[in-house]
């Protein structure tokens, strides 16, 4: 009987198995068996109404991504911090353990743009990091509970999407990372005055474990919703949804 | 005269409990169990206290399922807290049922309840234990909702998060809110099981 919530690897091995199945069906499946734990506690031993408790569960997920939009000021600001704040040493956290963060090399690299946007030149780290710098000392939330003060740098986003020329019509900007991590931010959230482009961490080339080469600071959202080592941007209308999100987590998880 | 021919019978009395107060409460019952055992689960992923909740007290199996069912059962709690408070407030019951309550009747009546003295012949008045607990309940299930809004939204609505004393500090007066609701529901549902009658009355109205 499965009574204990997953073994923390789980979702490693889910993914792994969902990895042969094709988009729609990976996603009811990571849906079905996430919601494993709920349901045999809702059903005693056996798995019997589960499938309809998930979705009435996504039917207010949904509802509460809406709800965050509507209540989302786009000029509220984060509350930002002193120096003295900061919080040393910084929290590691991702879906691996330390040391399992990618190395990118940064001679050879340049940022991949696609999707609603025109003609860019290549965006090698030089370019991006002469964009005009912006600073912010602000708290990072985390689902889990635990929050941290850190001091980020680099380019406002919104500066970044008028370079790009990004249709700021469009609905979503999504981000895919070194590390195989995927998320997506709606286009309000994207151009919010403290929604930056990070290049730097607490006065120093953002390290590898917290990001490096880049990561979207965004102090308005959950902590899952700032990719770290970003290598491609892309703007669109389709929802792409992201890797915490398709077990489950809220999309919107706005702050 | 025989007092028995002015006595109304019980099916013209007044309920106890009115029905929205019936309804509200038992709505309240499921969200308030869903909401502390999703909130259970959603502390074990950084806990307060130094143990770990055990796995049989949580819902959702795991931090995701458990925020899940958290945020879905938030709207139905504080939807049915308004219905439930608009409702005290503008019928009079909340004034008629736990007011007044004074430190010397609390104390008197807590000195009965202890020593077995304190009767429950007549459920529809509030000994003073009672004023004080559901009052205070009703300002714990209040601070837990608004301390969970500052939580929740620390930007959006950062004067109250600010007011609970900034993020970390909101978590723990969420926590706090949350551990004085099941303390009082411990006594709560130990005294509904030793009087079933007030079970009954909650359910049937009489």
């Amino acid at each position: 009987m499965p009574s204990r919530p997953p073994h923390p690897d789980t979702p490693v091995i889910l993914r792994e198995a969902a990895g042969r199945l094709d988009a729609p069906t990976r996603r009811l499946f990571l849906r079905r068996a996430a919601g494993l734990g709920t349901l045999t506690l809702l059903a005693g031993c056996d798995v019997v109404d589960g499938t309809s408790a998930e979705r009435a569960l996504d039917a207010m997920s949904d509802f509460n991504d809406r709800v965050q939009a509507w209540l989302f000021g786009p000029g509220r600001l984060a509350r930002e911090y002193q120096a003295s704040e900061i919080t040393r040493p910084f929290p590691f956290n991702a879906f691996y353990r330390r040391g399992g963060s990618p190395e990118v090399d940064p001679g050879g690299f340049t940022l991949e743009v696609a999707g609603r946007v025109q003609e860019a030149p290549p965006w090698t780290l030089d370019r991006l990091r002469a964009l005009p710098r912006v600073s912010q000392i602000t708290r990072h939330i985390c689902i889990e509970g635990w929050s941290a003060i850190g001091h980020w740098e680099g380019a406002r986003f919104s500066d970044f999407l008028d370079r790009i020329g990004a249709d700021a019509r469009a609905r979503y900007v999504t981000f895919r990372c070194a590390d195989n991590y995927v998320t997506s931010i709606d286009m309000a959230t994207a151009r919010h005055p403290q929604t930056q482009l990070t290049f730097w961490f607490d006065g120093a080339t953002l390290p590898r474990d917290y990001g490096f080469p880049m990561k979207l600071r965004v102090p308005t959202k959950l902590g899952f919703k700032n990719p770290k080592h970003i290598v491609a941007i892309e703007v669109g209308d389709e929802f792409t949804g992201g890797y915490w999100e398709t077990y489950g987590y809220n999309w919107f998880s706005g702050l | 005269m025989s007092t028995a021919l002015i006595e109304i019978p019980a099916r013209h009395r007044p309920a106890i409990h009115p029905l929205t107060v019936r309804v509200t409460h038992w709505i309240n019952a499921l969200a308030m169990t869903v909401m502390i055992m999703s909130g259970l689960a959603i502390h074990n992923a950084y806990p307060i206290l130094p143990v770990a909740i055990p796995d049989a007290l949580t819902l959702g199996g795991w931090l995701g399922g458990a925020t899940r069912w958290h945020f879905a059962a938030m709207w139905l709690l504080a939807g049915n807290g308004l219905v439930y408070l608009a409702y005290g407030i503008v019928s009079g019951r909340f004034r008629r049922k736990l007011l007044p309550i004074t430190p010397r009747a609390v104390l008197a009546d807590l000195r009965d309840a202890l020593s077995g003295r304190l009767g429950h012949a007549d459920l529809s008045v509030y000994n003073a234990v009672q004023r004080l607990l559901y009052l205070g309940v009703i300002l714990a299930g209040l601070l837990a909702v608004l301390s969970g809004l500052a939580i929740w939204k620390p930007v959006q609505l950062g004067g109250l998060t600010a007011l609970m004393g900034d993020f970390d500090n909101a978590r723990l007066v969420h926590f706090a809110a949350m551990a004085a609701i099941v303390t009082f529901l411990l006594v709560h549902v130990a005294m509904a099981l030793l009087v079933p009658r007030s079970l009954k009355a909650m359910v049937v109205g009489r």
